[in-house]
């Protein structure tokens, strides 16, 4: 497995936001190798004149009357949070963030 | 009265109708059931004894009250982890998701719930319905009930084994590339994905946005029909929601069974077979055409080139879509949360960690690929080409379906492997869903109906699949199979699976 | 270099050549958010309008606000933009706290609205074009409080409040070209056109376009070049500049601050700023890795918009008038010159003239009331036209009062005193005051004569036919009556008197 490989899943496992233990990064550095060779077939039989199907049972305009529906009950949805107070969810400090 | 658990959906909701039994006794039997070899089989990941019991009840104080009930009223049924239930646990079989109780109901439960049939738990499945073995479950194998050594097939293991192992009549999976139709060939059971858009996704926690569908596990498809039919239809909480009305899928049912399929073109599909498929397979499968034959059916050959890459497209797209999915589980709104053990702890890093330990190998497998394959500079060479080879897919299903009413093939290239085979081996596994996915990349419609047992004495399925919207003709076809099948095996295949040792 | 280091803006603007490029958020005014239903009003007490889809609950989906849509188009037209015959949504894939599903829907490279322009009007009443680029429709995020101090960051101590109110709240993001031309009016420019959009979302009831409350947001985009034939320059984002002031000050601050970074040799490091209300200045923002791989990808959960050109046109067709034809409208019909138009306009009173005018004042006599007496009593009361506690009917009340003599102005005056002073209706302030004029004539006379015989020798010199002094006589019944005499009335009198005398 080429270093070029553990590099790539470093950086896409950062932009995935997870953490991986060396162990890992070995690992799927040599399964994400093996499984791109084998999907990059993909690009050898289109061409440029094929659309691309992102849903594949075609609709368009689908709209939402505006009207408001019943909101979850705050207290349940809190229950489910890690952490909750005064009615928000508790996260940790976030970088960047304006005092 | 017969064995409860050993009836059909169908049969007992007419036995429930005509007040043979209650539907306490049909849901307590099943609990029972449930209690006695659910340890061995570990289909259910939660048992909901309480909620079951008081829904079998109201429909028992209904009835004899003179209410209005849907046919299915007080039969019980099992919902794949993957589906949310309100007040009731839902993993998806991810550990990021333990304890997790969700405040909403998906669309398709409420419909279950409307017609009041008793929800006796939810089932394991492989994490975030990314497998085709259950192994990739955070909470454990499914074991298959022919053989407990083997896998039930995946994602939907869970289901598929509930059902085999007659500890549900009914159960709901959901079919990414083949988590339906794949577990039920497996097992010996039926199991349907119905067309894209005709059964809402709100409420399933998505895999893959435009390949997900959730649709029924059952051992008859009859049964398969009454439930599709039954969680079917238009939803506008869905804006894929298709607003075609449901088709008669009972009435095609109860027509194919009756073994007459003259005017029907049924295409055999030349690239889903052959090279990778197992004799046994291949043999249980032409026996069928024979059968299909002899009920009327004309079978012609028609080619699908572009299937031969459909693999890669799905192992493009899903990961891609799944990247995103999977993005909201962050451990701060719901579900674990885990503090990173050394340095600073910022949202930023309690994301990472959170997903690092909640998260299973597959699923960070994919999440991987998924995001490698949408970022800057590939785009274009894997998404981009990956929706393109689906507009491929779909132009060789037109084409075939323009010589034939259906297509059948193999629903899977071999039998259920032993557990942990192929574990390490993510191609291979892979390769399990060779002949579903294509369904999933067109949108079609697909059922996979028990065609006999491997050389290996293990169930072999046989999968139909129609155009979009003609759901009715996986029925019909599905049907009239299971008829002859059954009558020259003197009953359905799963009386011929092993007893499993129940537990007191 | 110091940060501090800064080129006074006199001096920047006259060697480098300053481009603008400014993004505008405006949160639509529908009542529920852009994805699902969840209510959207401001200030309701914090997670209580969300739903699963709002939350990005696993299992939940969007479902597309027609409202919102319909909204956007609006706007779109107004900018004099091409509607899209087709686009769709994609996903932004970033990981942050409030951003409930770790992607905002947004659109990408299909936006509703696409090559338009704006007229904004400066100060001097000129107009200077602004190119807009897109407007496209997306959801705002939740809102986090910080909390722990600013010293004490102690491990594990700090940590943030989520409300996800609003979360998946509409809103349409308009995004210029670069502005070239602007010169030393850049930061003028800049505000104008934020203003002009405020204006322009208000008159197109999309949204209430309150700035404090954050409805509308900026973004704004500085780069700087030697000269107007040289390439773009490096620019700078300052973030979230949320008043029309604030807009000014960071134009103006970002070229100061950019050309002593040039004339030092410098280069100017395109990135993220922030902006400092209370200091008046930026700063540089986070430098973010991944900020840039966003790995947008079409929203499978949602289904293209391809909008019939009939209903764009129906659209179209119901557009409100904007307010800088409506303006230039009214400057016509009222026949006021530029220069005034511009000072009614500065002042606040179009709308006022317009009522006022519209119950039957003439448009001159409307803009004397508006733009004198009572301009005159806002600015002593240090308050706002439209604040005063008299309506434009009021004015046509009083006018009419004087246009059949039964005020003179200096009585209206008088009478719009009471009226401001809470004394009611301009006739209810006439009979409390007893302010008409004097019409009857016996009382007029009678003062007259007093008059002429309290001064006989101006008496004498009237008869003789010299009327100079007929002044003082008419001083004289004025004071007499207390003001509510008709001058020219007691004049002709007068010379009645001496006339018969």
């Amino acid at each position: 497995m080429s270093t070029g490989w553990r590099d790539e899943v470093a950086r896409v496992a950062a932009l995935a936001r997870i953490d991986l233990v060396p162990d890992e990064l070995d690992r799927l550095a040599g399964e994400l190798e093996v499984i791109v060779q084998a999907v990059a077939k993909v690009s050898q039989v289109v061409t440029p004149d094929v659309p691309a199907t992102s849903h594949p049972v075609p609709l368009s305009n689908v709209f939402r009357l505006d009207v408001p529906v019943a909101p979850l009950d705050r207290d349940e949805v809190l229950a489910g949070a890690p952490e909750a107070s005064e009615g928000k969810f508790v996260v940790p400090q976030i970088l960047g963030e304006d005092a | 009265m017969d064995d409860l658990v050993r009836m059909s959906a169908t049969e007992l909701a007419d036995a429930l109708t005509n007040g043979q039994v209650s539907s306490v006794e049909v849901t307590q039997a099943h609990l029972d059931r449930i209690a006695a070899v659910d340890g061995a089989v570990h289909a259910f990941l939660h048992v909901c004894d309480d909620e079951a019991l008081a829904t079998a009840r109201e429909v028992d104080r209904a009835r004899s009250a003179g209410e209005d009930l849907h046919p299915l009223a007080g039969v019980p049924v099992a919902v794949k982890d993957v589906v949310v239930t309100h007040g009731v646990p839902t993993t998806a079989g991810s550990r990021i998701l333990e304890g997790w109780v969700p405040p909403y109901d998906a669309t398709l439960v409420t419909r279950i719930k409307h017609a009041r049939l008793p929800i006796l738990g939810k089932t394991n499945m492989d994490e975030f319905a990314m497998g085709s073995s259950t192994e990739h479950s955070g909470y454990g194998d499914t074991h298959n009930p022919w053989d407990l050594d083997r896998i039930p097939g995946g994602s939907g293991g869970g289901s598929a084994a509930a059902v085999g192992a007659y500890e549900a009549p009914l159960a709901i999976g959901t079919d990414t590339g083949g988590s339906i139709r794949q577990p039920a060939a497996v097992t010996g059971t039926v199991g349907a994905k119905p067309t894209y858009g005709s059964v809402s996704r709100y409420g399933l926690i998505a895999l893959a946005s435009s390949l997900d569908q959730a649709g029924p596990v059952t051992r008859t498809v009859l049964d398969a029909a009454w439930l599709h039919e039954l969680i079917g239809g238009h939803d506008p909480l869905d804006s894929t929601s298709l607003t075609d009305p449901v088709p008669d899928l009972v009435g095609a049912a109860r027509q194919g069974a009756t073994g007459d399929l003259s005017g029907m073109r049924v295409g055999v599909v030349t690239e889903l077979g052959g090279e990778g498929y197992q004799p046994g397979v291949l043999a249980r499968f032409s026996e069928a055409l024979e059968l299909l034959t002899a009920a009327g059916a004309e079978v012609v050959e028609v080619s699908c080139p572009h299937f031969e890459y459909a693999l890669a497209a799905y192992y493009l797209i899903l990961p891609a879509e799944a990247s995103s999915n999977l993005a909201r589980f962050d451990g701060m709104r719901y579900g674990l949360r885990i503090e990173p053990s050394a340095g600073p702890v910022t949202a930023e890093r309690v994301m990472a960690a959170t997903r690092g330990q909640g998260f299973g190998d597959e699923v960070k497998r994919r999440i991987i690929l998924g995001t490698y394959a949408l970022s800057a500079g590939y785009y274009d060479a894997y998404y981009g080409s990956a929706q393109q080879v689906r507009t491929l897919v779909q132009r060789d299903f037109s084409a075939a379906y323009a010589k034939a009413d259906v297509l059948v093939s193999p629903t899977a290239p071999t039998t259920a492997f032993r557990l942990g085979e192929k574990l390490d081996d993510p191609m291979a596994m892979y390769l399990n869903d060779v002949a579903t996915i294509p369904a999933n990349l067109a949108g079609v419609p697909g059922i996979s109906v028990p065609a006999g047992l491997g050389d290996d004495g293990l169930p072999v399925g046989f999968q139909v699949l129609a155009p979009v919207r003609a759901d009715d003709r996986l029925y019909r076809v599905g049907a009239a199979l299971e008829a002859a099948l059954e009558s020259g095996w003197g009953g359905p295949l799963l009386a011929q699976a092993p007893e499993l040792e129940v537990a007191r | 270099m110091s940060a501090a280091t800064l080129v006074d803006y006199d001096d920047a603007v006259r060697r480098y050549d300053p481009v603008l490029g400014i993004e505008v958020h405006v949160e639509l005014g529908t009542r529920t958010k852009m994805f699902d239903g969840a209510e959207q009003s401001f200030g309701a007490e914090p997670n209580t309008q969300i739903t699963p889809v709002s939350l990005g609950l696993p299992g939940a989906l969007p479902a597309v606000n027609g409202t919102a849509v319909e909204y956007a188009i609006r706007i779109g037209l107004a900018l004099n933009c091409t509607i899209a015959p087709s686009c769709r949504f994609a996903r932004k894939n970033y990981f942050y706290p409030d951003v409930p599903k770790n992607f905002q829907t947004s659109q990408y490279d299909e936006p509703i609205a696409s090559e338009g322009w704006v007229d904004v009007e400066l100060e001097d009443g000129t107009t200077f074009r602004v190119e807009i680029e897109r407007a496209h429709m997306e959801e705002d995020a939740g809102k986090n409080v910080h909390i722990g101090g600013e010293g004490g960051r102690i491990h594990g101590a700090e940590y943030s409040l989520v409300d996800y109110n609003r979360a998946g709240v509409p809103l349409v993001e308009i995004v210029t070209k670069p502005i070239p031309g602007a010169g030393d009016r850049a930061p003028q420019v800049a505000r104008a056109y934020v203003q002009t959009l405020r204006d322009m979302f208000r008159a197109l009831g999309v949204s209430e376009a309150r700035m404090e409350r954050g409805n509308v947001r900026a973004d704004v985009n500085v780069s700087l070049r030697a000269d107007a034939s040289a390439p773009l320059g490096t620019r700078t984002e300052t973030k979230n500049v949320n008043s029309f002031r604030a807009v000014e000050r960071a134009v103006r601050h970002e070229i100061s601050r950019q050309a002593a970074v040039l004339d030092a040799g410098g280069t100017v490091v395109q990135e993220t700023r922030h902006w400092h209300e209370d200091k008046g200045t930026t700063s540089p923002g986070r430098i973010k890795s991944d900020a840039e791989d966003y790995r947008y990808f079409p929203e499978p959960d949602l289904v293209p918009i391809v909008p019939d050109p009939a209903w764009v046109e129906q659209i179209r067709a119901s557009l409100p008038e904007l307010p800088a034809a409506r303006r230039r409208r009214l400057a016509t019909e009222w026949g006021y010159a530029d220069a005034e138009m511009r000072d009614v306009v500065n002042a606040g009173a179009v709308e006022l003239i317009e009522a006022t005018v519209a119950g039957g004042v003439t448009p001159a006599a409307a803009r004397k009331w508006w733009m004198g007496e009572l301009a005159r009593t806002a600015k002593d009361r240090e308050t706002e036209l439209e604040s005063l506690p008299i309506t434009p009917a009021q004015i046509g009340a009083l006018q009419k009062l004087v246009d059949d003599g039964t005020l003179t102005d200096k009585l209206a005056r008088q009478v719009l005193e009471g009226v401001l002073a809470g004394e009611g209706d301009p006739e209810h302030v006439v009979a409390a005051r007893g302010l008409a004029v004097v019409s009857d004539d016996g009382p007029l006379l009678e003062a007259i004569d007093a008059a002429l015989a309290a001064q006989p020798d101006i008496a004498a010199k009237i008869r003789s036919g010299n009327m100079g002094p007929v002044g003082a006589i008419i001083g004289a019944v004025m004071k007499a009556t207390r003001g509510q005499a008709d001058a020219a009335r007691v004049r002709e009198l007068v010379v009645q008197r001496v006339t018969e005398g």
